[in-house]
């Protein structure tokens, strides 16, 4: 028994050891990863950040190396302080001041001394830096922008976030990600591949070499350049149009669905969002809720696209084969629904589709409209046929663009609507709205730019994109640059464009005529409400404008959507005039146009709702330019 | 009458053993103590240098040790146990401190640390005295003077300071108890220990009602079967009780605080987690250190000189009382697994070896071996790997250090030359 004892507390304590052992090695193990082990240390090379050119190789973003003088406080030897403040060209005084404030922060680690040295000063102190012990320059680049534009398309970068290394383990602590726009989508791109040295530290946190001699070391590999399909000139020019206004503006290239300009208004200088002061900046203009300068409408702004619609409902019932070109309406200055007498402002009479489109006449379209679903036996059936239709121009869904964001809009199925009003208990009466683009459907900009391009293709659209060449290389993505065509046949394309180009001939644009180039185009005003204080309130229209040109071989199709700019032909229409005559042209040959465009802004408008006081919408008090006053007024719909 | 005969007779399989032991230890000392700059193994400023030095002179003691007669050990132990008692008082004015310990004497190329010497001397006292015909284990006046052999090197140790060594001597109450001494004694040190714990963990009102309960249970139940020693157990409960209300008193104002976050930590007595978390990282930061670094070798282990919380030096004393947490970092769960069951059989190889002494000197001897590596083994490697509280002393065969290196060569090969001489037995 006693001989035993011994033996089995032996046995016992050895079972102990080993199950303990067991639980520290094996289950509850965990590998020491590089990164994470406290005994090694590692210092990263960071690349330098790829460059953003435009479609024709101007500069869009770059680096700004930018040199910071370090200092470890406890490493700091006896110097002649004389000598290295005139060396860093700063005052003795303040120099002793930020000693003391990196000594007060930590005497272990290290603080910036002297922030941001030019590249000269650089040159000239780095070799001298290593007499001064505690002292070194640490390099860093931060994002340069060329152009004081395309805020929204570029986007920004900041440091990654505790969510983002969670999700990454490529990052590290104080690295910098893009957040939005081109510098979120392209980010592997752009980033390159940091450089790591890893060193063997001991406890004291003191290096004691290179870890293992080097070997798991990896030079940083620089990030690619990319070019961007943007015009920078476009670009910043619309965003000076958009002076005081807001909305959103896209314009592609249709022959290949490239972005050739997408702008928001209002926005901001992307060199906001760089440095320091980077945070302070975001704050202000995130929280900026009336004007929303971070919310980048030509992508995320849905509305109902008024009247442009009407061109893809022609285009539907001439599809169906439920009009010919030649098919005539009688407009009673607005159209019946049931007994109700739903207005029109294109003067009445008898109406083919030619002018159906260029006077926007609602009374056709309804009619239009009503054929469509009367061809089908079910309104159920007609929807289904009628959606299918629109959707194929890449409305309702997303668009599958490189960009970082974006919105479906909404195109109504017959779901939408059973769940709405019912099974089988609404017919197209209910939604006659959708005939001239209001009601239950809505777009965003770059949708409606999307459309027209389609129009202008006569029947095919490329999806939209903003990349178009990385590293020098034209990249062809194959779902860029396979066309997506639509469900109508290219001959119905002809009477429409003709309708659209008309437009600007003796219709609704009829001002806006750009010399020498031959423009088709369709003009929206979209009637909209607001809530102030729980009362429905209607505020001025949108105004809309989309438009293509040259009408043959088009090169630029263009989507212009302004907040309460009142009727279509009023800012939309003018913007879109001068970007299109920018693109082609280069130049701008209306010289008085540009500067009313310029210079007047809506905020007066915008700021109506918040006056707390009754107001008037849709005025008139279109100032100096009298000569471009419209001659027709456009239909504002119900 | 060394040579040919003592080889052929001495016991290989612990031989093979502890030199398994101690290959393996300087291997690990060696990685421990490595630096990029020296190359060299023979290097005596290395610390891995030295310790093969140590290991040659070791390697001499044991030629040494087994070429005397094995007579020599039992008529000489009551001598070298005064050598030992006097080196050990000679520390007073004499002695080197490190560390705040005056544990040392300073010999120019080594420091000797007597309490290592005093550990053989005493086995081998015990053994002495337990095995004279005239001692009889059951006297009450015997066994006082059994612990009294065992309490004058504590007496003499514990105010160097140095308790974890002083702890050793206790651990040799085993070989008493082997050799008669009633087993109840045991059975009240677990008492004493048991009452302890569970005052410091729950308070004195929950162990008095323990016991209480202990009592009324066992008296139901065992009432009819047996006669109940009511009145002694009545008593011994009594004082447990009083025991455990001086238990407050000793932690509360004997104690200095560093012991006292020792078992806080050890038996996670401070409940809020921020304050648990500070005394780990401080009082607790050798064993923190040591588990962490354990914990990242995993099953195999990141391999030899690979170790980079060995390297980086974050486990303090990593080469002498925490050898054991680079075997765990360098050569995984197989490495330390390896060196428990190298232990565990070594241990029980010996209990099988002193049992077959017919000279029961030879016997209490083995038995006092026994002891002192066992309470190295288990409480070295428990305080590394995180399940006893701090108590620095060396793991054996293994932690760098010269004294101890020697001492515990010599403590096991008296007992091996004892046992290859066991059949010329009967002098």
């Amino acid at each position: 028994m006693k001989k035993l004892l011994l033996s089995s507390i032996i046995v016992i304590i050895g079972l102990t050891f080993i199950g303990r052992l067991s639980y520290l090695q094996i289950f509850s193990f965990s590998a020491d990863q590089l990164m994470e082990d406290p005994a090694i240390k590692a210092i990263y090379d960071y690349p330098e950040r790829g460059y953003i050119y435009d479609r024709y190789g101007k500069l869009l973003v770059g680096n700004d190396p930018a040199y910071d003088v370090m200092v470890i406080p406890r490493e700091v030897k006896a110097l002649d302080t004389l000598e290295f403040c005139q060396l860093l060209d700063i005052e003795k005084e303040k120099f002793k001041k930020e000693l003391r404030r990196a000594r007060i922060y930590s005497p272990r680690l290290p603080s910036v001394l002297v922030p941001q040295l030019s590249k000269q000063d650089y040159a000239r102190l780095q070799e001298k830096m290593r007499r001064y012990p505690g002292f070194y320059i640490q390099k860093r680049s931060l994002r340069y922008y060329a152009t004081n534009a395309s805020a929204n398309v570029l986007g920004y970068i900041s440091e990654v976030n505790e969510r983002d290394l969670a999700k990454n383990p490529n990052y590290v602590q104080g690295e910098l990600t893009g957040r939005t726009g081109i510098e979120k989508v392209y980010e592997d791109t752009l980033r390159g591949s940091k450089g790591v040295q890893y060193i063997q530290k001991d406890r004291f946190n003191r290096d004691i070499g290179k870890y293992k001699d080097g070997v798991l070391d990896v030079q940083p590999v620089q990030g690619k350049e990319i070019h961007i399909t943007i015009d920078k000139e476009l670009q910043e020019y619309g965003e000076r149009l958009m002076h005081g206004k807001r909305g959103g503006i896209v314009a592609i290239e249709p022959s290949s669905g490239e972005i050739l300009t997408m702008i928001s208004g209002p926005t901001y200088e992307p060199s906001l969002l760089v440095g320091r002061k980077r945070s302070k900046n975001y704050s202000k203009l995130h929280y900026d809720t009336i004007s929303k300068p971070t919310f980048d409408r030509s992508i995320l702004a849905e509305a109902s696209p008024g009247s442009p619609f009407k061109t893809l409902n022609a285009l539907v019932a001439l599809q169906e084969g439920v009009i010919v070109p030649s098919t005539s309406f009688k407009c009673y200055n607005g159209f019946y629904v049931g007994r109700t007498l739903r207005g029109c402002h294109c003067g009445g009479g008898t109406r083919n589709m030619n002018v159906g489109i260029y006077k926007s006449c609602n009374a056709y379209f309804a009619n239009t409209f009503r054929k469509i679903y009367e061809k089908y036996t079910t309104t159920d059936e007609a929807q289904d046929v009628w959606s299918k239709h629109i959707k194929s121009f890449g409305l309702g869904d997303y668009l599958g663009s490189d960009l970082h964001t974006g919105r479906k809009g909404r195109i109504p199925t017959k779901e939408y609507y059973d769940k709405w009003y019912g099974d089988n208990r609404w017919s197209s009466s209910y939604i006659i709205s959708n005939s001239i683009g209001q009601g239950e459907v809505s777009v965003t900009p770059i949708q409606l730019a999307n459309m027209t391009a389609a129009i202008a293709n006569r029947g095919h659209y490329f999806t939209p994109h903003v990349i178009k060449k990385v590293a020098g290389t034209d990249i062809s993505i194959p779902d860029f640059v396979k066309p997506k065509h639509t469900t109508i046949d290219k001959k119905h394309f002809d009477p429409v464009i003709r309708g659209m180009a008309d437009v600007y001939k003796k219709g609704t644009a009829e001002y806006v005529q750009i010399p020498d180039i031959e423009i088709a185009g369709k003009t929206g005003t979209v009637e909209n409400f607001t809530i102030i204080d729980s009362v429905k309130t209607q505020l001025t229209d949108h105004s809309v404008f989309v438009a293509f040109a040259p009408v043959e071989n088009p090169k630029i199709a263009i989507a212009v959507f302004i907040e309460n700019g009142y009727y279509g032909g009023r800012y939309a229409g003018h913007i879109a005039s001068l970007l299109i005559e920018k693109y082609i042209k280069r130049e701008i040959t209306r010289k008085d146009l540009e500067k009313v465009m310029l210079s007047t802004t809506l905020e007066s408008e915008y700021a109506k709702p918040y006056s707390g006081e009754p107001f008037k919408i849709n005025e008139y008090n279109w100032r100096s330019l009298h000569a471009i006053k419209p001659k027709t007024e456009e239909n504002p719909s119900k | 009458m060394a040579g040919k005969s003592v080889l052929k007779r001495i016991d290989w399989l612990t031989v093979f053993i502890y030199l398994a032991l101690l290959t393996i230890g300087w291997v690990n000392i060696y990685s421990s103590t490595f630096t990029d700059e020296n190359l060299s193994i023979f290097d005596f400023s290395t610390l891995h240098g030295k310790q093969l030095f140590f290991i040659g002179v070791t390697f001499g003691a044991i030629i040494l040790v087994l070429a005397l007669e094995a007579s020599f050990y039992e008529r000489f132990s009551s001598v070298l146990y005064i050598i030992a008692m006097v080196l050990l008082l000679g520390l007073y004015p004499f002695g080197k401190t490190i560390a705040g310990a005056t544990s040392w004497y300073d010999l120019g190329f080594f420091n000797l640390q007597p309490s290592e010497l005093a550990k053989v001397a005493t086995a081998l006292a015990l053994a002495k005295y337990l095995s004279d015909i005239q001692t009889d284990i059951k006297r009450r006046k015997d066994q006082l003077y059994a612990f009294l052999v065992l309490l004058i090197p504590v007496i003499l140790i514990v105010p160097q300071p140095d308790p974890g060594s002083a702890l050793v001597f206790f651990a040799m109450v085993f070989v008493i108890f082997r050799e008669g001494l009633p087993l109840y004694y045991l059975g009240f040190a677990f008492l004493a220990v048991l009452v302890f714990i569970t005052t410091l963990m729950f308070g004195t009102i929950w162990v008095s009602i323990f016991l209480a309960l202990f009592i009324v249970l066992f008296l139901l139940l065992k009432r009819k079967t047996f006669k109940v020693p009511v009145f002694p157990m009545i008593s011994i409960a009594v004082i447990a009780i009083l025991f455990s209300l001086s238990v407050n008193f000793v932690f509360n104002n004997v104690f200095e605080q560093r012991h006292r976050d020792r078992f806080s930590l050890w038996l996670r007595l401070e409940k809020d987690p921020v304050k648990l978390e500070k005394i780990r990282k401080t009082i607790g930061y050798n064993t923190y250190q040591s588990e962490k670094a354990i914990e990242s070798g995993g099953f195999f282990g990141k391999g030899f000189l690979e170790g980079t919380r060995t390297k980086g030096d974050f486990v303090p004393e990593q080469e002498t009382d925490y050898i054991f947490s680079t075997v765990g970092e360098e050569w995984g769960f197989v490495g330390t697994t390896t060196v428990v069951l190298l232990f565990t059989l070594m241990l029980l190889r010996l209990v099988y070896l002193a049992e077959r002494q017919k000279n029961p000197f030879s016997r209490m001897y083995g038995y006092g071996v026994i002891s002192i590596l066992f309470i190295h083994y288990f409480i070295n490697i428990g305080m590394v790997i995180g399940i006893l509280p701090t108590i620095g002393i060396p793991l054996p065969f293994f932690s760098y250090g010269g004294s101890g290196l020697l001492f515990f060569t010599i403590l096991l090969f008296i007992f091996l030359k004892l046992d290859s001489n066991r059949l010329k037995e009967g002098i």
